[in-house]
């Protein structure tokens, strides 16, 4: 066992915003220090790679204890929309892209892009609703055999 | 630490390879640290990059990340990628004897 890292497979599970970064910085960082990486992107994680919703994923607001913001106040119509806002305003700031352009750029750095099969077939999704960078719809043991040798990250 | 010799002269190097002494880089040196690197020759494009890689940091006392690379030098990432694999910011920053940029994005 080398001391360095040469694969990574990451798993996206969450379609909130703050549910779909952490795996979209972990997958761009490992391909930026020439680490291969692959993104699995499952239930709700699908929403970033579907062409009509990866540009309209929000913060969740209720029943968000990290966001200190009280459930009832976030419960109020729009306040997705306004944390949602705000954020992004805040990511500009620093330069961070957004969900769209991000996953973009990671195709191009060479990572490979996958939808869950189990969850395309829930929610009726098919490649053509999926942006083109995605290489196919797969399955679990799919993933697997892709990630082998690697290590694998659950997001 | 370790000592390289390069264009004839010795530099240190810090344990990921990096210039311990920015100062101390010249521009022949590219050539040899890139082929050290992997990359045989440095084409006018490649040389584009490192030069900019050279200069931002100069300016701004820090070498900029992938993004901010393809953005300044106007050389797309999946370019960026197929010019230096395996890490285009961190490659780019050892050949023009820069220390490793910082930033996660």
């Amino acid at each position: 066992m080398t001391d360095t890292i040469e694969k990574v497979s990451i798993i996206i599970s969450k379609g909130s915003l703050e549910g779909v970064y952490p795996g979209l910085i972990m997958a761009n960082g490992a391909r930026a220090e020439g680490i291969d990486a692959n993104l699995f992107f499952t239930f709700f994680g699908l929403d970033a790679i579907h062409r009509a919703r990866h540009d309209h994923i929000k913060v969740a607001t209720v029943g968000n204890p990290g966001l200190h913001l009280a459930t009832m106040l976030g419960a109020i119509p729009g306040m997705s929309s306004v944390m949602t806002h705000y954020l992004d305003k805040k990511m500009a700031n620093l330069d961070i892209p957004s969900i769209p352009e991000f996953v973009e750029m990671i195709a191009d750095s060479g990572a490979g892009l996958y939808g869950c099969r189990a969850s395309a077939d829930l929610f009726g999704i098919h490649d053509d609703d999926l942006i083109p960078q995605v290489k196919g719809i797969i399955t679990v043991g799919e993933f697997y055999g892709l990630a082998a040798g690697g290590q694998i990250i659950f997001t | 630490m370790t000592t390289k010799t390069y264009a004839g002269t010795d530099v240190v190097l810090d344990d990921e390879g990096f210039f311990a002494d920015p100062s101390a880089w010249t521009e022949p040196m590219a050539e040899e640290i890139a082929a050290a690197e992997g990359i045989p020759a440095l084409t006018e494009r490649h040389r584009q990059v490192v030069k900019l890689m050279r200069h931002e940091y100069e300016e701004k006392g820090d070498a900029p990340n992938v993004r901010a690379l393809a953005k300044l030098s106007g050389v797309p990432i999946k370019e960026l990628y197929a010019l230096f694999p395996k890490g285009p910011a961190k490659l780019a920053a050892k050949i023009a004897g820069v220390p490793k940029p910082h930033g996660c994005i």
